[in-house]
């Protein structure tokens, strides 16, 4: 196999606080290559926006402390200084936010605000620069660009200013791209229209793609492979395939278990995951989701709480998990039979 | 249908909003339409789901049932007792049967108060003294919702997200209500502790017979919880009918794109449902479409969809109670929406 686009090796991102040190992420490793999607899933406080804001370099280094390894293309961006960055950053990476009324600025055209990214990064003429608006605007499907070019944020739809967003990001063609809840905000309606829109462009550059949502039918539809995060670590990794229809961890087997779905049963009631979220400040000892594991009394010795399992990666499938997998088969085997009914 | 008065009847149902504007004077110069002629009942009992993107009107209905806004028109009648304009000491016995529970479990809570005074401020309005104290129907309130009963002095911020919606359930049942509003009661929430909601919810609809108004935007969590459901577009309902009529047989296109939107967590080899890709977004209330007011998007519109406003019939083909505003209803075999192949392997 070549040298992966993206590997993150053992990343570790603890921010200090006042009332101690979170440990928002705590040893990662994932891989990427060019062209293929990453979903990472996980509830609030798993961790996810933080590993991607470590990887862009946007995590302020006075109370932030790094520690591992993030190499874009065989660059290493943990220790790359601020200048270096800023020369990656919306050039050869680039992301896309949650909300994007409060990532555009009030103040300025959407033209001027993807022409300023373009200008910077390729020293290009002002006139170049809209053009270059322009033609962006056209291919993420806004209509009427040479006009809504000189709009303002406010006169856009919110779908419309996802879609000025994405046109931002993609404005210097980038290698990756982050893309952190861009759907969670919009209309299904919408939303099933901006992942097309990020299929579509992924097919033309070759992009790749890390797509954070807390909603497993979004990666189902968009995403090659899944990464569970659970308190700043990844409980299971896989191709989208494996982890949906055989997860490998009780959380992942949970959260399908969660959601309610369009043909399921409707008189038996949803099987949630007891008990919330750990805090990242004083997080469980072991396993990080052995408080509400369901299964943590079937592992001998109460390894759960004591050991952190190993998270074993063969073939680019794995979970961290102590259960034997004769185990999971036979306890996961309900599941299984209560899902495809 | 029976022939007994249902626990909530809204007929025609309107809320305009002016919009001021103009310079020296004020004057209105025009109105939202949020909500334009809804028509409903819901039995006792009952769980009725209100579905629709934003801006639909969903919440403006929940609020307007509720009496938290002046309807601009039309009629709402709790148990026969016209309440549209009712003032507010008539409201007032009115008010302590329909509850209402929010969205953000952050801000519809009184962060300076402790959970058992936020639980016992409704029956401490309405001057109720339930046997044994208060505090005794408290800790009887927190126990239903699944809480510690000694919390009971705690503070919200001393809680978790999902432990906060439970508290908002505890206030909304403090006096035995009839019907409860439910606007997005779980959207904030995340998805795990999203099930334990829902849960709760079910229990208590069920356990205790109270009716819901559940308003929401995630379809799937509707099918989950509501026996009939309504899809609203700007402001109309454009689809009514029981649960597994309108899942299983939609008739009105809006409520088919929207159902084929939904991504769901399964990974098919060959797809059933293909999705329908709706161009554009919703119009604006302000000046909304004349005729069917989905016919902006809508893949089969024509000069009729135009001119003439469907009224929400039982189209032919519907089971009682299955109605549908829309000139040319989808049927099983008929379907001419613009379809996106949906193939991993010709994608890739």
């Amino acid at each position: 196999m070549s040298t992966p686009f993206l590997s993150v090796r053992d990343l570790r991102v603890h921010f200090s606080t006042h009332d101690g040190v979170v440990k928002a992420v705590d040893g990662l490793s994932f891989d990427l290559q060019k062209g293929r999607t990453l979903g990472i899933v996980g509830e609030s406080g798993s961790g996810k926006s933080v590993t991607n804001m470590a990887i862009l370099g946007l995590h302020d280094p006075r109370n932030t402390t790094m520690d591992g390894e993030i190499l874009l293309d065989g660059k290493e961006l943990i220790t790359a200084g601020e200048r270096e960055l800023e020369e990656l950053r919306g050039n050869k990476m680039s992301m896309i936010f949650q909300d994007a009324l409060a990532s555009l600025s009030p103040y300025h055209t959407i033209g001027a605000q993807i022409a300023e990214t373009y200008r910077k990064h390729t020293g290009a003429s002002k006139r170049e620069a809209r053009a270059r608006a322009v033609e962006m605007l056209r291919r993420v499907g806004i209509p009427q660009p040479d006009i809504r070019v000189d709009d303002y944020p406010h006169q856009f739809s919110g779908g419309m200013r996802q879609r000025a967003m994405i046109a931002m990001a993609l404005v210097c063609d980038p290698e990756l791209l982050i893309a952190d809840e861009p759907t969670t905000a919009l209309d299904v309606t919408v939303q099933a229209q901006i992942m097309d829109l990020l299929k579509d462009l992924q097919q033309e550059f070759g992009t790749a793609i890390i797509f954070i949502t807390h909603d497993l039918g979004v990666i189902a539809d968009i995403a090659d492979d899944v990464l569970v995060m659970y308190g700043g670590r990844c409980v299971e990794k896989g191709s989208k395939k494996s982890v949906l229809t055989m997860p490998e961890h009780p959380y992942t087997l949970g959260l399908l278990g969660s959601m309610p779905s369009l043909d399921g049963p409707v008189d038996v009631p949803l099987s949630p995951i007891p008990g919330s979220p750990p805090s990242l400040l004083n997080p469980p000892s072991g396993c990080r989701f052995h408080p509400r594991c369901p299964f943590a009394e079937k592992v001998s010795g109460g390894l759960c709480s004591t050991e952190r399992p190993a998270l074993e990666i063969t073939d680019g499938r794995g979970s961290a998990c102590h259960l034997t997998p004769e185990q999971k088969s036979e306890l996961f085997a309900d599941y299984a039979t209560s899902r495809t009914n | 249908m029976s022939s007994t008065t249902p626990l909530l009847d809204v007929s025609g149902l309107t809320k305009h909003f002016p919009v001021k504007g103009g310079f020296p004077v004020r004057r209105t110069v025009g109105a939202v339409q949020a909500v334009d002629g809804l028509d409903f009942q819901v039995a006792e009992g009952e769980s009725l789901g209100l579905v629709g993107e934003s801006g639909c009107g969903k919440s403006t209905t929940g609020r307007l049932i509720t009496r938290l806004l002046e309807p601009t028109g039309g009629k709402i009648s709790y148990r026969g007792q016209d309440i549209t304009h009712a003032g507010r000491k008539e409201l007032a016995p009115v008010r302590s049967e329909i509850q209402m529970i929010f969205q953000d479990p952050y801000a519809s809570l009184n962060p300076r108060q402790t959970v058992g005074k936020i639980i016992a401020g409704p029956m401490e309005i309405n001057d109720i003294n339930p046997a044994g104290g208060r505090e005794k129907r408290v800790r009887e309130l927190l126990e239903i919702v699944g809480l510690n009963p000694e919390h009971y002095n705690r503070f919200p911020h001393e809680f978790s997200g999902g432990q906060r919606q439970r508290i908002g359930v505890a206030r909304a049942l403090a006096l035995e209500p009839k019907l409860i509003v439910a606007d997005e009661p779980v959207s904030a929430l995340d998805v795990s502790i999203q099930a334990q909601v829902v849960n709760l919810l079910q229990k208590v609809q069920q356990d205790l017979g109270i009716a819901f108004v559940f308003i929401a935007h995630d379809l799937a969590v509707v099918r989950h919880f509501s026996q009939r459901v309504a899809v609203m577009y700007l402001g109309k309902i454009v689809e009514i009918a029981e649960r597994d009529d309108l899942y299983g047989n939609p008739r009105h296109p809006y409520t088919r794109a929207l159902l084929s939107a939904v991504p769901e967590a399964t990974v098919d080899e060959t797809p059933a449902r293909d999705r329908i890709r709706l161009q554009g977004d919703v119009p604006s209330p302000l000046n909304p479409p004349s005729g069917c007011r989905f016919r902006t998007r809508c893949w089969k519109a024509t000069e009729k969809c135009a001119t003439e406003a469907p009224p929400l019939v039982q189209v032919e083909g519907n089971k009682p109670g299955h109605l549908t505003a829309c000139h040319y209803p989808e049927t099983e075999e008929t379907v001419t929406a613009p379809r996106l192949a949906k193939d991993p392997e010709a994608a890739s």
